[in-house]
């Protein structure tokens, strides 16, 4: 039971972390002026919610799985993706707004979000992988007793 | 005036100035022997002349009165053949005789200009040429050249004797008004025989200009300086344009405005005295001298021909009287530039000499020292030193080349055909960087440290306002870059001393920003047609005046600092046709310029001009009565939509439902298509529905006719506006262009729809104010698509209730659009908003527009940019998408610097807008600003533009006031007033913490906060409908900076004493100038009469007690109690004071693009609370008087 917490948090935490390169990439693609502010934002827009879900969906896991130190460790980034989420103005055109984001150096602070976050996420990755191989050592060792 | 055919060829008549003087200009005859000789090379072609003169000098001194017209006209005419015919072929060929024989009647104005600008010029320059070959006379040569005083001393030389002697001795006064030498005319200056009106011909004020600090010490020219007060004016005219060669005129005008005059009569006397005693010669062979360069240049530019792909080309003026100008002095385009390049072209054929001179005797002299800030390090004599420096003074970097060969007859021997090029760097640079550097110098320590750091204590001062408007400061360069540097008006920087580093810049707690209004109507913009638009390799910088060229085939860029290669049709000079002297091009002469493109520039074929009217058509749109006014405006204006014959015109009108009209060519009448399925709206035909303006006129007319009575019984009150959007939309698509939108109420119906979303009853409160923000994303959206498209949607909003202004104004923002908005508009109840809307309308109709338009911005290495304020869609880091731009846009942006700028002295910034024109040329106006760097925090203080600052910081309140909340944005303004004041405080240590201390060039800015909290965009406490406070903050970010700084804070001037005032002439017009007043009741008498000017609104508050004869002769009625409550226009009554009230209001009016209203309130008029809001210094129920404020100040600096 436990290593398939696991295993699923870990194939969830590579997927964010994808997800966080990708929103890296498009981001430096934009400072770059390899695409415009317009297409970077719609494509990075598409998958806010889905990070916000994938990362929801860890934390309540952890939560469940009563692997307290974990959730803990997941509820601040998780609470930060939903509340960003939530405060956008309602005339914006999502978390990234195309006529806001070269503003008051908005790309650069989401630019360093991303990397948190991929940071964070391979931290994350790290500890589930340990996790899950101590995890499945542990029932290894049961099923062989 | 007389035949030019019958007079004898131009040299010789030139040097019929000789023989005609005094002593001294005899003695001047031998130098100019000899100076053809040191021209050999294509001189020798011209060598006609030179015997010539030799022999006919007594002939010519009888006709004297005529020589100097003769020549001058035939010079410029000629030359001005030359360069608008972009090189026809015959004047190539063209030998040096064509000259003679030019048509002379082609611009009588541009002649004297040209002629008088290139005479003026080569004073200093002619007496290092003709000094250089007559060994006797060196001396004096050396003195004139060395230093700024010198170059003074050359003008009062003129003053003194040249003038009174040789040559008004010679019957110039016959014609004086014909006259182009400004010998000429300064000679009249002492001897006073010019009646005080000749002021009004431009050398007049030219010349008092000039001489006006030089000549200190004549009572005569301060006597004449005093007639005229429209001498700063020519001043201001006068010093952008000639700035090539007119060192001398330039630098003595600056100073002039620094008041520098005081501080440098004492040396400009003593060298005087110098120069009277062997100078009199040297002004003498100016005229034979400039001269032969100009007839010597069919002959440079014949064997270039080849190489001439460029042209230059002026527009015709957008505007005919430049504000502030008097008609006189407004030079035409060509005149301009031609100028420009002539007076540079004559001081060419001295320049070999006077480098030695400058070289040799440069460091001799105590005032030719360099000065502590300027970049300029004026090493006395070698110039190399200069060659590596990074910024703009790139010609002398030529010149040890030119030392190394000093004798100056061997280099032309070897290379005689890049003459004049080779010769013009060093002729020009040493005199220039010497001069301004000592200028600079002074400057600096006598006036300029102490004016704008000199403290004012804010709470004792009382008057701060200055008489006439708050002048933007001059950054602190020397005089040639100066008078390089982009006008204010176009380019402004909140800090003319730009920071070292982010650490500085944070000390002075000042935003560090830049004020654009780059599509500004001028009236002199230099249009270079070229294969090639030369530009940086690296970081795509268009050449500029601040490159410097290393040799004569490589440049540095000013902002990467790249060297990059001078393409070789740059080294042809199409104005001069002269060879290898690219530093004289026109893009490197001027800082704002305009290319041509060439296609590729382009992602499409230029787009037509396409415009499309969506007009609101519902019963309250109709019950408005706007209709009517609109397609009046139309029909007026049809055929000045600026456009050529391409331009597609079409129409949309809207309620709940959506209608077309076919005008397709070929039917009998307007064709109405109505679509009702708003959810999924489609263009019921593909075609017709946009037509050629030209072919469909009168199905246009029809339609315009018809349109005002064609839903007069509707009762539909519905509007489907969202719909109507993205049909228009779909519309223009394919082609791009302009939508203006005229609204009238809340979209209720389809896409976009809103909902009311003020309570009226928060109008006033002092806390929260909601709802700045769109409340839907449809109409970013919408305009983002528009962008995309190029397509720009001007919104024009009249609406009695609120309309969700925050929401709707997102479809122009984003888009480039411009957004019109009259508050409860009636055409019948609400006459002064409908004469707005008609005059905003002429206005708008006819303006320049530019289509499918991006603007970068670039700075130098090291700062960036980080936040954009306008109306525009910011594409990548620097490129902003302008589907339209129109000549009212102004832009700001926020700057940081991100890396120090310790290794360079001068920081640059380019915006560069590609547009393309109503006549589908596609074009790129440049701008290039140039600024100091400074290190020390007095300096940023003392280069504080306070005016630049405040409108930067109304933009970023506004930002402040959307993204988080206005109570927010309103501390943020008055922290901004005291952190800076307080970090200037801690800065000057010697000041009493008890009192509040400005540097006088912030002296303005607690005032024009507390004007800012006081606007409608930011105030609270007074009652401010949602609408005016979101159109309030849209125009501050869309505004420029003049407009915007009226509206902040509004002149006031009191009229009924009028004809008391002093005056200056404008077309013939006299204009009194009252002193501005204090925006206070205090300033209000009822005796008196005030005029406001608000930018778009003029009140005239007419006192109670107000004198009668003032209400008779200027309003037309016979007392106070008859004057109606509704008066929007001053009657035309023959009488003085009507006369002089109507031509200041007229004046003021010129000067800008939207013509205001006028509105007459009376005591008791209910509109009187608009004036009396507008007086910011005293206290109301909920906001502070200026003095409180100033206490509140410094009560929070104390802290």
């Amino acid at each position: 039971m436990e290593s398939v917490v696991f295993i699923f948090s870990l194939i969830d935490c590579c997927a964010l972390i994808f997800l966080s390169v990708y929103f890296i990439i498009t981001l430096s693609d934009l400072e770059c002026d390899y695409i415009n502010a317009r297409s970077c934002c719609s494509k990075l827009n598409k998958w806010v919610v889905p990070e916000v879900i994938g990362h929801a969906v860890v934390t309540v896991l952890m939560l469940i799985s009563l692997h307290w130190f974990i959730f803990l460790l997941n509820l601040p980034i998780a609470t930060w993706n939903i509340y960003r989420f939530i405060m956008v103005p309602s005339g914006n055109m999502g978390v990234f707004d195309p006529t806001e984001i070269h503003n008051r150096g908005q790309l650069k602070s989401h630019m360093k979000e991303a990397m948190i976050k991929l940071g964070f996420h391979l931290l994350c990755f790290f500890m589930y992988l340990y996790s899950a191989t101590t995890g499945a050592r542990l029932t290894d060792l049961t099923l062989s007793n | 005036m007389s035949a030019p055919a019958g007079l004898p060829p131009r040299p010789a008549g030139a040097v019929a100035a000789y023989p005609g003087g005094p002593g001294g200009s005899r003695e001047a005859a031998a130098p100019q022997g000899a100076a053809p000789r040191c021209q050999n090379g294509p001189v020798q072609s011209q060598m006609q002349f030179p015997s010539g003169y030799g022999s006919h000098p007594p002939n010519y001194s009888a006709p004297s009165g005529h020589y100097s017209q003769v020549p001058s006209k035939a010079v410029s005419s000629h030359l001005d053949n030359q360069y608008r015919a972009s090189y026809q072929s015959p004047y190539y060929s063209a030998p040096a005789q064509n000259v003679m024989t030019p048509p002379v009647g082609t611009n009588v104005l541009n002649t004297r200009e040209s002629q008088q600008f290139y005479n003026s010029s080569t004073p200093p320059h002619t007496v290092g040429l003709t000094e250089g070959p007559a060994q006797g006379a060196i001396p004096s040569g050396s003195y004139v050249y060395t230093s700024a005083q010198q170059s003074y001393s050359a003008f009062g030389d003129h003053y003194n004797t040249s003038v009174s002697s040789s040559v008004a001795s010679q019957g110039f006064p016959l014609n004086s008004d014909h006259y182009a030498m400004p010998v000429v005319s300064s000679a009249m200056y002492p001897n006073v025989s010019y009646p005080p009106a000749a002021t009004s011909s431009m050398y007049g004020q030219a010349f008092t200009s000039q001489s006006l600090p030089a000549a200190g010490q004549f009572k005569e020219t301060n006597t004449f300086s005093s007639q005229s007060t429209s001498v700063p004016h020519s001043l201001q005219q006068h010093v952008p344009v000639g700035y090539n060669s007119t060192l001398s005129t330039i630098s003595s005008a600056q100073s002039f405005q620094d008041n520098l005059s005081k501080s440098l009569t004492g040396s400009v006397a003593k060298v005087n005295n110098q120069v009277n005693r062997g100078g009199i010669d040297s002004s003498q062979p100016v005229h034979s001298v400039s001269q032969n360069v100009q007839l010597t240049k069919p002959g440079f530019g014949a064997p270039a021909s080849s190489a001439l792909i460029s042209s230059v080309r002026t527009p015709a003026p957008g505007l005919s009287s430049q504000p502030r100008s008097s008609p006189s002095i407004t030079q035409s385009p060509d005149s301009a530039l031609q100028e420009a390049l002539d007076s540079s072209s004559t001081t060419s054929s001295a320049s070999p000499v006077l480098n030695n001179y400058d070289a040799l005797e440069g460091g001799g002299y105590p005032e030719t020292r360099s000065v502590t800030n300027s970049p300029v390090p004026t090493p006395p004599a070698p110039q190399t030193s200069k060659t590596s420096k990074p910024f703009g003074y790139g010609y002398p970097a030529l010149q040890p080349a030119y030392q190394n060969t000093s004798p100056p007859t061997p280099v032309q021997a070897t290379n005689p055909s890049h003459h004049p090029g080779f010769q013009h760097y060093p002729q020009q640079y040493p005199g220039v960087n010497q001069l301004s550097s000592s200028l600079g110098g002074l400057s600096l320590q006598h006036s300029q440290q102490p004016e704008g750091l000199r403290p004012i204590n804010l709470t004792q001062d009382r008057n701060i306002l200055p008489v006439s408007s708050v002048p933007a400061p001059v950054p602190n360069l020397n005089s040639d870059l100066r008078k390089l540097n982009c006008s204010p008006d176009s380019f402004r920087c909140t800090l003319t001393n730009i920071p070292q580093t982010q650490a500085l810049l944070n000390k002075a707690k000042l935003p560090l920003g830049l004020l654009l209004h780059p599509f500004r109507d001028l009236t002199q913009l230099p249009v270079i047609t070229s294969s090639t638009i030369v530009r940086c390799r690296s970081c795509r910088t268009y050449i500029n005046p601040f490159v410097s060229f290393i040799d004569q085939r490589r440049w540095k860029c000013n902002l990467c600092y790249r060297v990059n290669d001078v393409p070789e049709e740059f080294m042809y000079n199409p104005l001069t046709r002269s060879y290898g002297e690219p530093h004289k091009r026109p893009e490197v002469q001027n800082s704002t310029v305009e290319f041509i493109a060439s296609s590729d520039y382009m992602l499409r074929p230029p787009q037509p001009a396409v415009y499309l009217f969506v007009l609101d058509v519902s019963h309250n749109a109709v019950d408005a009565g706007y209709l009517t006014i609109v397609c009046n405006s139309l029909l007026e204006n049809l055929d000045k939509l600026p456009g050529d014959s391409r331009t597609r015109i079409g129409f949309i009108t809207f309620d709940s439902t959506v209608q077309f009209y076919n005008l397709q060519e070929g039917l009998s009448q307007p064709q109405m298509l109505i679509v009702s399925d708003i959810d999924d709206i489609f263009l019921p035909t593909p075609d017709g529905l946009l037509v050629n303006l030209h072919e469909s006129k009168e199905l246009i007319k029809d339609l315009l006719n018809a349109l005002p009575n064609m839903f007069t019984n509707t009762r539909e009150t519905h509007s489907a506006l969202g719909s109507a959007l993205q049909a228009a939309f779909k519309l223009m698509s394919p082609t791009g262009g302009r939508i203006s939108v005229f609204q009238t109420q809340l979209p209720s119906l389809g896409a976009g729809l809103l909902h009311s979303r003020e309570d009226p009853n928060q109008r006033s409160s002092t806390k929260v104010v909601q709802h700045l923000g769109p409340a839907t994303d449809f109409y970013k959206k919408l305009a983002l698509d528009c962008s995309g498209q190029q397509t720009a949607v001007d919104l024009f909003l009249l609406s009695s209730q609120y309309s969700d202004l925050a929401s709707l104004a997102c479809m122009s923002k984003y888009s480039a659009g411009c957004i019109y908005y009259y508050p409860s508009f009636h055409h019948s109840h609400n006459p002064a908003q409908a004469e707005k809307l008609q005059k905003d309308l002429k206005r708008y109709l006819t303006r320049k527009i530019g289509f499918e338009a991006v603007m970068r911005i670039r700075c130098t290495k090291g700062l960036s940019i980080h936040t954009f304020h306008g109306n525009f869609f910011v594409r990548s880091t620097d490129l902003l998408s302008l589907a339209n731009v129109n000549p009212d846009a102004g832009f700001a942006v926020q700057m940081s610097i991100e890396e120090s700028l310790t290794d360079t002295s001068l920081a640059c910034f380019q915006t560069a807008l590609l547009y393309t024109s109503s006549k589908g040329e596609r074009r790129i106006r440049v701008h290039t600003l140039c600024l100091p760097v400074v290190n020390s925090l007095a300096d940023v203080y003392a280069g504080a533009d306070v005016q630049a600052v405040v409108c930067l910081l109304a933009n970023m309140a506004v930002d402040r006031s959307v993204s988080s909340s206005l109570p927010d944005a309103r501390d943020a303004l008055v922290n901004a007033v005291v952190d800076s004041l307080s970090a200037y405080m801690s800065t000057a240590s010697n000041l009493q913490q008890s009192m509040l201390i400005a540097p006088n060039s912030l002296k303005l800015f607690p005032l024009y906060v507390l004007a800012l909290l006081k606007q409608k965009a930011f105030r609270t406490g007074t009652s401010t409908r949602l609408d005016d406070r979101v159109y309030a903050m849209c125009q501050i970010k869309s505004q420029p900076l003049v407009h915007l700084m009226k509206m902040i804070h509004p002149n006031l001037y009191r009229i009924d004493k009028l004809i008391d005032e002093s005056t200056i002439h404008v077309n013939d017009r006299v204009v009194p100038q009252p002193p501005l007043q204090k925006l206070s009741a205090e300033k209000l008498t009822r005796e008196g009469a005030f005029l406001m000017d608000c930018g778009s609104n003029f009140y005239i508050w007419i006192g109670k007690n107000c004198d009668n004869n003032f209400i008779k002769d200027v309003l037309g009625y016979p007392n106070y109690a008859s004057i109606p409550q509704r008066m929007t226009q001053l009657p035309e009554i023959d009488a003085l004071p009507s006369e002089r009230t109507r031509s200041f209001i007229s004046w003021l009016r010129d000067n800008r693009p939207l013509s205001p209203v006028l509105q007459v309130i009376k005591d008791e008029n209910p509109a009187k609370t608009d004036f009396f809001q507008h007086l910011i210094e005293d206290r109301t129920e909920a906001a502070f008087s200026y003095y409180e404020f100033l206490l509140h100040i410094q009560q929070q600096i104390c802290k």
